[in-house]
């Protein structure tokens, strides 16, 4: 076992999870933000609106992430409407390129993640809103979503760990994430068994760490799931002044 | 509570002339009811005979496809929407109607991940827009009113059947409403829970409040309302105070209705 080459090998890659972190992190929260858009669209009572986001969610789970990488990296600049848009100094780059084909096929699978969570809000919690005279936005934003998103924790944290490992594809449009880095090393040293335990080791802890934040996360947002030993000592608190 | 009174007080709220179908089934054939302020009135009537939909007609969780329903003097106003319905013609303003009425529910509905504190100043601070200290203030002693200060912080799961539904009550009279409605508020509850729950409302009837009651409690409809409304195949059928209702019903129906 060559250590120092392992050492220097992780370190190399270690100086490329800034970048990949990047890449996950704007790609999951743009992700985010539209699929909530996506899967209130699937609910609206407008038709088409309906219907463009489920030909939106059938376009982009139905093909391959690396497809629309290929497409938006090497299919955009060959349209001069694109070329000339003042879009195009953020399009041209590989880097929001890759941040955009993850963005937008996370939406499509996120969305679906919190339709269900929306669809299993009780009925008789968003009347009762009704009832309080609250307006379609309040309930949303004060029941429906709160309630929609508790539920859908648990599978979005499966999609944000599969949109981690996704930037790896990043690699293949000469970003230098840990994937890329890791490639490079490779066509230096030819020990590709090594560097790629190392790349491998690097994403599992990252995931390691995600998956305890989406426990930590859904533990503070479900104190209403749990017995109420917690709640005690706050009624003590309540009580004092 | 009949005193005559009662009959000079203000209307606080009136429906006339509702009705709605669900499909090929009339469940409400032309209803009309007014309840003057401080009035109970108790809605009585077979399952399907249309109390619940008449009382979800008037806060509009249901359409009625004609009709109409005036609250503390402001009539919802509704427009013909084709196929013989109406529809109100501003959300806004039902909104606005809806924060006058407070609702309570068979099964309780309060928001399960608000504590109980949290869903009593959810409305008062979002839909009134009322300031948070003075909410929580009114809210801590509508929670004692109705016995549950103690389980302020307590998520609803964490509460019994009687304890949510005191919680319910507790919510909709945080909006100040001028008239409360209570759709079957104790048949969701164990029979030991009944009590403690109708307690409340008839403190709630004692203090003048304004109730339409939607029940099956004939004890409730007896001693503490101030009219008897039995509803049958969505027509009112009986209308009158408890004493000649129960005493001396019109229809045959009613009094085999409160004998079985």
């Amino acid at each position: 076992m060559d250590w120092t080459f392992l050492q220097e090998t992780f370190v190399s890659l270690i100086s490329a999870v800034p970048l990949t972190l990047l890449l996950a992190v704007n790609a999951i929260a743009f992700g985010a933000v539209l699929a909530v858009g996506i899967a209130v669209a699937r609910f609206s009572a407008i038709a088409p609106l309906r219907w463009l986001a489920q030909a939106y969610v059938f376009v982009f789970r139905g093909t391959p992430l690396l497809v629309q990488l290929f497409i938006i990296y090497y299919g955009l600049s060959q349209f001069p409407a694109i070329r000339h848009s003042p879009l195009w100094p953020i399009l041209r780059e590989p880097y929001w390129c890759a941040v955009l084909a993850l963005a937008l096929n996370t939406a499509a699978y996120a969305s679906e993640i919190v339709r269900g969570g929306l669809l299993s809000v009780p009925f008789g919690q968003i009347e009762a809103a009704r009832a309080c005279g609250m307006s379609r936005f309040m309930i949303f934003r004060r029941i429906t979503l709160p309630l929609g998103v508790r539920q859908a924790l648990p599978g979005y944290g499966n999609e944000m760990i599969s949109m981690v490992k996704a930037t790896s594809l990043a690699s293949i449009i000469t970003l230098m994430e840990v994937t890329g880095v890791a490639a490079r090393i490779i066509s230096e040293s030819y020990r590709a068994i090594e560097v790629f335990v190392v790349a491998g080791a690097i994403y599992l802890t990252i995931n390691f760490l995600l998956t305890r934040l989406v426990q930590l996360v859904e533990f503070r947002l479900s104190p209403h799931l749990r017995q109420p030993v917690a709640v005690l000592p706050a009624i003590i608190e309540g009580e004092a002044h | 509570m009949s005193s005559p009174a009662s009959s000079v007080a203000p209307v606080a709220i009136s429906v006339r002339d509702i009705h709605k179908s669900f499909g090929p089934i009339e469940v409400l054939k032309g209803i009309s009811l007014d309840a003057r302020e401080g009035e109970v009135v108790s809605i009585l009537g077979s399952s399907g005979s249309g109390k619940s939909t008449l009382l979800r007609c008037i806060n509009m969780l249901e359409t009625p496809d004609r009709g109409a329903v005036t609250v503390a003097g402001e009539t919802i106003e509704m427009l013909a929407a084709g196929n013989g319905k109406s529809r109100p013609r501003d959300r806004a303003q039902v909104d606005r109607i809806r924060s006058r009425l407070g609702m309570v529910f068979q099964s309780f509905n309060l928001w399960s991940h608000k504590t109980v504190l949290e869903n009593v100043i959810e409305a008062p601070i979002h839909v009134q827009k009322r300031p948070r200290a003075e909410c929580i203030e009114e809210a801590e002693a509508l929670l004692a009113k109705v016995g549950i200060a103690a389980k302020r912080n307590h998520y609803p799961a964490h509460l019994s059947g009687g304890q949510q539904q005191r919680a319910a009550i507790a919510r909709a009279l945080a909006m100040r409403p001028a008239v409360m409605l209570f759709d079957e508020p104790t048949s969701a509850l164990d029979p030991e829970l009944v009590g403690e729950v109708l307690r409340v409302m008839r403190a709630l009837a004692e203090e003048g409040r304004t109730m339409l009651v939607v029940t099956h409690e004939m004890g409730f409809a007896r001693d503490v309302s101030s009219r008897v409304i039995f509803l049958h195949q969505g027509q009112i059928e009986e209308d009158g105070r408890p004493d000649e209702v129960f005493g001396n019903a019109k229809s045959e129906r009613f009094r085999r209705f409160i004998k079985a």
